[in-house]
């Protein structure tokens, strides 16, 4: 256990905080998964917070200027540098601390990004903010392709799922590529808190993404996030969805505290993915083949990671 | 007490950076930039200088990372080159719309291909339009003059805009010069305490580069534009202030036995002083020749430049950038427009010379100034010229 997390006291159904430092009333689609995550990462921040946004759904929806959904400081710069910016504003909180100039007062620096920023584009920037060490937390909204830009694959978007740059044909099944495993290779920074979570799970979300902010130094929250417009998924069910995700081991939940792997909820009676599957259109056209690879690959990735929690 | 030493420019440059209290300087080396950072990394190590210094993984990091530090409210600072200065191509255009006052220095180096780490002005003139201030330095002195008034300016709440000094890499950054250096109470009456309009800070929350839909995206963009030519003002008044407390006097455009000169050699940078010994031996030769060295880049100082030419004839304008495919090197392009249809108007010519760090000697501003009047006589197929080419 790490010093700071000592003091933990997690959130429950009674002292759910009413503030909500993300307005409601922004542009994202009926039933948005990331959205409502990010509103759960916000509650769980409350407003002592700066929040560097990368370019992406959330961004768009939230700030055409005139109007923001923003009841704190936020700032967008690009698209694969808020680890950076934040990186840039942690420095000068601490030499204006240091010099009198602002309240020593702890604020925490969020940096936010989806999977297209956090796992492709914006790898190097992440890479370099946590390994230089500074105090702030990373929290990826993934939703498995690029939204913004209508619905193209990414390097996080799930095998045999379509895609606008992932169709399916008579040469293809859609995305060729198994899931890219950015958790993994955030932990490989060696930084003290990595968590996996869900916004089915909103309680354990919050509690994970508030232990991130508590750890001094770098620390990083990837968060599942549906997108019923790039899935073809019904709006209403995207709560069912984010939970059977985790169901059928598909997106495990998990923490990687100072290097150690916790399960947070072990899944000892899956439900076969097709459950999972036939819940989006992305995944429509595949063939028994195709399923029959993704539960047994599904199964032993899960495998592997409870090895690793064993360890 | 301001004191005369003799030190390398960049080395006086980083120097400066600390006189001025810089607070957070992102940087990441190149060549001939390098020597700039690294001292000031030495100097925040050696706690002469109350900075964090964050040893980014690449320029564009180094910039992403000087909007995240000026938005916060800190005094924000960072130094590159050539191929550092194109990968942070993307975030160049952020801070100026943005109003983030980031100073920087670039060291001019030439653009790959073929790599090459020599001076010319390739890296800034394909950066032209990022809507920053950008003066160009001649000499030591002036390097280290300039970067204080970049911050005066930059910071200065009227203006609240990016600054980039240029300084020539290896030509200026690597001599050594006898510069005088200020002492920190000059500069701290010449610059005062960073106060932004608004910053990133949870007591009072703003949202700072947010989606400009089509009905507010032209009018942002020209708030930005109104800015930068307004911000002409206070860079005046900087440099009036900097000549009281400091007693060197700059303007926008400077001028060199222009009096009755009927043909101007036009040049930026350090390339001005052997322009200069040029001069004095044409005049010695009986030319009526004088030079216009443009300081002030961005915004373009255009009443100033019209007075500085006076009633010469013709104008020999040296070009530090090949733009491939276009009418004219930048600056002549730049000065065409500007005296189109002035009646009374020079002729012009573009005269590209000093690319990747090709001498540019005293015979060769002789041979451009015979060229340029050779062709006010016979127009010249092409409106530049690229000069000293090998033939063998
Ligand atoms: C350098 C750069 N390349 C491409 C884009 C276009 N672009 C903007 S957002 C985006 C996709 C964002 O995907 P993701 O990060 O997954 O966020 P989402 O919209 O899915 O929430 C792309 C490709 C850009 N803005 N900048
Ligand atoms: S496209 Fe998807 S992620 Fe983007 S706002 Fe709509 S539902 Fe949300
Ligand atoms: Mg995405």
């Amino acid at each position: 256990m790490i010093p700071e997390l000592e003091k933990f006291v997690g959130f429950s159904a009674k002292n759910l905080p009413k503030d909500e430092p993300l307005a409601s009333g922004h542009r994202a689609c009926q039933g948005c998964g990331e959205v409502l995550a990010l509103r759960m990462v916000m509650k769980a921040l409350g407003r002592d917070v700066i929040v560097c946004n990368a370019t992406g759904c959330m961004e768009i929806v939230t700030s055409p200027f005139p109007q923001t959904a923003w009841n704190v400081p936020w700032i967008h710069i690009a698209f694969e540098n808020a680890a950076s910016v934040a990186s840039g504003v942690e420095a000068a909180r601490k030499v204006l601390a240091r010099k009198g100039k602002i309240p020593k007062k702890h604020v925490d620096i969020l940096a936010v990004g989806g999977d297209g920023a956090t796992g492709d584009i914006g790898l190097q920037w992440i890479s370099g903010a946590m390994e230089r060490g500074h105090d702030f937390l990373y929290v990826c909204l993934d939703n498995e392709a690029y939204m913004n830009t209508g619905v193209q694959r990414s390097g996080c978007t799930p095998y045999g799922a379509m895609t606008t740059t992932s169709p399916p044909g008579s040469q293809s099944f859609g995305q060729v590529t198994w899931k890219k495993n950015v958790p993994a290779i955030m932990a490989a920074h060696g930084i003290k808190y990595v968590a996996t979570a869900s916004p089915a799970y909103y309680l354990d979300l919050m509690n994970k993404v508030k232990k991130a902010a508590m750890v001094k130094g770098p620390a990083y929250v990837h968060i599942y996030s549906p997108c019923p417009t790039g899935w073809g998924s019904a709006g209403e069910r995207s709560i069912e969805i984010a939970r059977l995700v985790v169901e059928t081991k598909v997106f495990p939940l998990y923490e990687v505290i100072d290097g150690k792997y916790i399960m947070s909820r072990k899944i000892t009676k899956p439900k076969p993915v097709t459950e999972y599957l036939k819940t989006q259109r992305r995944f429509r056209h595949l063939k028994e083949e195709q399923i029959n690879y993704i539960q047994a690959r599904v199964d032993a990735e899960y495998e592997k990671l409870l090895k690793l929690s064993e360890m | 007490m301001s004191k005369r030493v003799g030190v390398e420019v960049s080395i006086a440059v980083a120097d400066a950076v600390a006189l001025a209290r810089a607070e957070v300087i992102p940087a990441y080396p190149i060549t001939p930039q390098t020597h700039i950072v690294e001292h000031l990394s030495e100097i925040v190590a050696n706690g002469h200088l109350d900075a964090e210094f964050i040893p980014v993984e690449s320029e564009h990091a180094a910039m992403s990372c000087a909007c995240g530090s000026s938005a916060a409210g800190a005094r924000t600072f960072t130094a590159t080159s050539s191929q550092g200065l194109s990968l942070m191509s993307e975030i160049l255009y952020h801070p100026g719309p943005m109003r983030l006052p980031i100073v920087m220095v670039v060291a001019n180096r030439a653009l790959a291909a073929p790599i090459s780490i020599w001076n010319d002005h390739q890296d800034i003139m394909v950066q032209r339009d990022i809507g920053w201030i950008q003066t160009f330095a001649e000499n030591g002195q002036e390097a280290v003059d300039l970067l204080l008034h970049a911050f005066r300016v930059a910071e200065d709440r009227r203006v609240a805009l990016p600054f980039i000094v240029n300084i020539d890499g290896f030509t200026l950054s690597h001599v050594i010069e006898p510069i005088i250096m200020p002492d920190q109470e000059e500069v701290d009456r010449y610059i005062p305490p960073f106060k932004p309009h608004y910053k990133l800070d949870p007591r009072k929350p703003v949202s700072m580069g947010p989606v400009g839909i089509p009905e507010v995206y032209t009018e942002e963009r020209m708030a930005h534009n109104e800015a930068l030519k307004a911000s002409k003002r206070v860079i005046l008044q900087g440099w009036k202030e900097f000549a009281e407390i400091f007693g060197r006097q700059y303007n926008p455009v400077e001028v060199y036995r222009t009096e009755d000169a009927e043909t101007l050699l036009v040049t930026m940078g350090s390339i001005s002083e052997t322009a200069m010994t040029a001069v004095d031996e044409m005049r010695n030769a009986g030319k009526k020749v004088g030079l216009v060295r443009i300081r002030l880049w961005r915004p373009f100082p255009g009443p100033e430049f019209r007075k500085a030419i006076g009633k010469a004839k013709t104008l020999a304008v040296i070009d530090r950038c090949l733009p491939p495919g276009a009418v004219c090197g930048p600056v002549g392009a730049e000065l065409r427009s500007l005296l189109y249809r002035v009646p009374g108007a020079p002729k012009i010519f573009s005269f590209v010379a000093g690319l990747g760090g090709r001498d540019v000697t005293v015979d060769r501003f002789k041979e451009i100034v015979d060229k340029a009047e050779l062709y006010a006589k016979k127009r010249p197929v092409e409106l530049y010229e690229v000069i000293g080419v090998r033939e063998k």
